[in-house]
């Protein structure tokens, strides 16, 4: 019972400590729950930083170790190119080297070979010295031809002075003009004037008018001269002379006939010769046909008859205006019957012929007439 | 009365006696129509007009050989003086009577059809393919095959005036067989045949590669130059053409006549002759030069740089002096070798005294500028320059003083001595435009020398130290 009345006691107590701390509790509510918040946010907030850390240490290192994989990918590339430009640097170096020594050389050889230009030059002054000498040789040997050509003709003039003028040579009286008595040896001309023969009287040809100039007619300067046809002989033209034949002698000697001596007159052959050949002759002209002689009846017994060309056409002439004048009437042919003929007598050449006629039956009428003729003539 | 009426009145006379009963008088009258209007073209045009024509020709075909002459005169003398009475010649049936005269048996017949035929196709190139559709041309081959000399002669001149016109004629030429012939007779003595040989192959060789190809096959080198070697002026004239002709086309071609000596055969001929008959060797050379660099040592080397000089110094014509400078032109302007060889020669001064000259023509002037620059261009020898440094004018001027900027900085030796002749000073007396080419290269050979001496040669120089003496404090 004390024990309630403590409690009593304390009761009324109770309910103030009770609101007290209810109050207080209440008051450190607030305070006490944002500090609560505060520790728990504070908390949580590590607890987040320190998975954020982790996951960043683990993303960091996934990237770490997927960087370094490209960058050494990358890296490898990069050497493989390197190493591959070094590579191609290199062999272009030995190619330019190569180049340069190849192109040097084609072109010092090929394209523009000092030496073989300068040999080239050297020969071609070589071979001017040579055609420049050649040709002054046919320079100097055309002049020396046109000198002689003048001389020759200076000569000649003179020559024919000389001629001219024969009456002017000296005498053993009277001194000619070229040769004066107070010279102490004659002029050249009166040498060439004892040398020349006196120029005759005779007339010169006259210049043809036909021949004319170089230039001449065709500039026509020269009037040309017209021929009036054939030029007549000069008048007083000394005759032949001697003693002339009778002209009936000659002309009997002319005509004379001709007579042959025995030996020209007679033939090569002797008369033996001509006399067989004339035989022969005879006898081919009158031969007729090859068969010979049978004389009795019983030989010709199986003889058939052979219808003559004439007897196996028409009779009589053609009526006018038709267009051939052999008609055809294959009927009548025998050519295709020639089998029947041919019965005792048959020779080799009329078997030809059957040959030639049966494989010519298909050809034409006239062939076939050609062959009947070819066979009527070995029948004879 | 005047002249015209005279003549009318003449032609009036004689038109009635060209139809006399008796030959001779038919004759001597053509024989004097022909002479009339030979020398007269009023006359021949009134020939034409007075319808003379149409009777010759009907009797060109029917009479004797010697109104054949006759009448073959007349159509020659009337178609000389114009193309248009060449047309008219031709309108009325002329060629073909023509033609049938080259036909007939008498050689005189012959020459005078020919020649009339080859007056009238000189005019044009129609005319020319009217004579060649007659059916001359086949005729004339065979023309200038006969014995006769005077015949030859014409026929290979018609056969010149007709293919000079165009590559076709030329070829119709060429087709009927002419070359063959007309080689052979290069040899023949006869100078005046030659001439008209050379100058129908000339014609036939000038129109295309091919044509001078054909010629050349006919193997006319090397007798060809011994026509440069002949005494008759007009022969070596055809021969230097002729040769021109081949060598203007080709490289191949020209190779083939320097090889064949042909080059040393027109320098002599150059050199032996005066006048217009050297013009087709220069130009010759000139050509042969131009077509590669090798060709041009090998005129060089074949000495044919002192014939050129002398043309361009002795010779009064202005166009002969400017196809000589041209030809320098084209041997100076490949490589240094070729320019020095040039300018050893004192040629550059002369080409810049005619390209100066006022009196010079145009034609000149420009042949003489462009071949100084193009050796110029190219001329590293400096002795030769130096003395072109003091009278050129400022275009050429820049080639100079360009040359002695690339030459300059790599030879001391000429350095000494572009100072020594007073290069130096006449170089920085020069004016030019700052920025231009002429400076720079000014610049640069003032950068060859130290700047004292560059200092020293500058004009106003001695003016400047006397001022400088001038206010000089002097030290005591």
């Amino acid at each position: 019972m004390a024990a309630l009345v403590r409690l009593e006691t304390r009761l009324s107590r109770l309910r103030e400590e009770y609101f007290l701390k209810n109050r207080s509790v209440d008051e450190d509510r607030k305070i006490v729950y944002k500090a609560a918040v505060k520790i728990q946010s504070w908390f949580r907030g590590c607890r987040v930083r320190a998975y954020l850390r982790y996951l960043n240490k683990m993303a960091i290192s996934i990237q770490k170790w997927w960087r370094g994989y490209q960058s050494r990918r990358y890296f490898r590339k990069m050497i493989k190119t390197a190493y591959f430009i070094m590579k191609m640097n290199f062999y272009n170096e030995m190619a330019v080297r190569i180049q340069k020594r190849w192109r040097g050389y084609y072109v010092r050889k090929y394209t523009h070979n000092y030496y073989a230009l300068k040999k080239y030059l050297e020969a071609i002054s070589l071979n001017n010295e040579i055609v420049r000498n050649e040709l002054q040789e046919y320079a100097e040997m055309n002049e020396k031809k046109k000198k002689k050509k003048d001389l020759e003709k200076k000569e000649k003039e003179k020559k024919y002075k000389a001629r001219k003028m024969h009456y002017l040579l000296s005498t053993e009286q009277i001194a000619g003009i070229y040769n004066s008595p107070f010279r102490k040896f004659p002029d050249p001309m009166e040498l060439l004037l004892r040398q020349s023969k006196p120029l005759s009287h005779r007339q010169q040809q006259p210049k043809s008018p036909f021949t004319y100039d170089l230039y001449d007619w065709p500039t026509c300067k020269r009037p040309p001269a017209f021929p009036t046809g054939e030029p007549l002989p000069p008048i007083g033209r000394q005759k032949p002379q001697g003693p002339f034949r009778d002209a009936a002698e000659v002309l009997r000697q002319r005509y004379k006939p001709l007579e042959p001596t025995l030996r020209v007159a007679a033939s090569i052959s002797s008369p033996l010769e001509k006399a067989r050949e004339e035989m022969k002759r005879e006898e081919w002209r009158k031969c007729i046909h090859d068969n010979e002689f049978l004389p009795f009846s019983s030989y010709h017994k199986n003889e058939k008859y052979e219808l003559s060309i004439h007897a196996s056409e028409k009779i009589g002439k053609e009526t006018y205006g038709i267009k051939h004048f052999r008609e055809v009437q294959p009927n009548k042919w025998i050519a295709g019957k020639v089998e029947n003929l041919f019965s005792s007598r048959r020779t080799d050449i009329s078997h030809k012929m059957l040959a030639y006629v049966s494989d010519e039956e298909e050809k034409q009428p006239a062939k076939k007439r050609f062959t009947f003729y070819f066979i009527s003539w070995s029948t004879y | 009365m005047s002249q015209r009426q005279v003549l009318q009145g003449v032609i009036s006379l004689l038109r009635p006696l060209l139809l006399d009963v008796v030959p001779t008088i038919q004759q001597t009258a053509a024989l004097a129509l022909g002479r009339l209007a030979y020398f007269n073209d009023d006359l021949a045009e009134a020939v034409v007009k007075e319808d003379i024509l149409p009777q010759l020709v009907c009797s060109l075909s029917e009479q004797n050989r010697f109104y054949k002459k006759a009448a073959a005169f007349v159509l020659r003398a009337v178609g000389k003086h114009s193309p248009q009475l060449a047309q008219a010649i031709v309108e009325c049936g002329a060629l073909e009577a023509l033609v049938i005269c080259l036909e007939d048996f008498d050689p005189g017949v012959k020459e005078g059809a020919a020649w009339a035929l080859g007056y009238i196709a000189r005019h044009n190139s129609e005319l020319s393919q009217a004579v060649v559709d007659a059916g001359a041309v086949p005729l004339l081959v065979l023309c200038i095959q006969e014995p006769e000399i005077a015949l030859k002669r014409i026929a290979a001149s018609t056969l010149s005036d007709i293919s000079k016109h165009s590559p076709e004629l030329a070829q119709t030429v060429v087709d009927a067989g002419a070359i063959a012939y007309l080689a052979q007779m290069i040899l023949n003595p006869d100078a005046k045949l030659k001439c008209q040989v050379l100058s129908a192959l000339s014609q036939i060789a000038k129109h295309s590669v091919d044509l001078a190809e054909l010629v050349v096959e006919a193997e006319i080198f090397p007798v060809v130059l011994t026509c440069m070697k002949d005494s008759d002026e007009y022969v070596k004239k055809n021969g230097a053409t002729l040769i021109r002709e081949i060598a203007k086309h080709s490289p191949e071609l020209s190779q083939f006549i320097v090889n064949a000596g042909g080059v040393a055969a027109v320098i002599d001929c150059i050199g032996s002759c005066k006048g217009t008959v050297r013009l087709p060797g220069i130009m010759m050379l000139g050509y042969v030069a131009a077509h590669s660099e090798n060709l041009s040592m090998a005129v060089i080397v074949s000495k044919g740089i002192p014939p050129l000089c002398t043309c361009l110094l002795e010779e009064h014509e202005d166009h002969i002096k400017a196809a000589a400078a041209w030809a320098l032109g084209q041997i100076g302007r490949h490589t240094p070798e070729h320019a020095r060889a040039v300018a050893e020669t004192n040629v550059l001064g002369t080409l810049l005294s005619m390209y100066m000259d006022i009196r010079s023509s145009e034609d000149l002037q420009l042949k003489a500028k462009r071949a100084l620059k193009n050796i110029l261009q190219k001329c590293t020898y400096l002795p030769a320059l130096e003395p072109l440094l003091h009278d050129a004018p400022p275009n050429i001027m820049k080639h100079i003083v360009g040359q002695f900027s690339k030459v300059l900085p790599h030879d001391s030796k000429a350095r000494r001595l572009f100072v020594t002749s007073g290069g130096l000073k006449k170089v920085q007396e020069i004016k030019a435009e700052p920025g231009s080419l002429l400076q720079e290269y000014i610049n640069t050979i003032n950068n060859c020398y130290p700047e004292e001496v560059v200092r020293y040669y500058s004009p106003g120089y001695s003016e400047m130290l006397l001022e400088r003496v001038e206010n000089y404090q002097p030290v005591l």
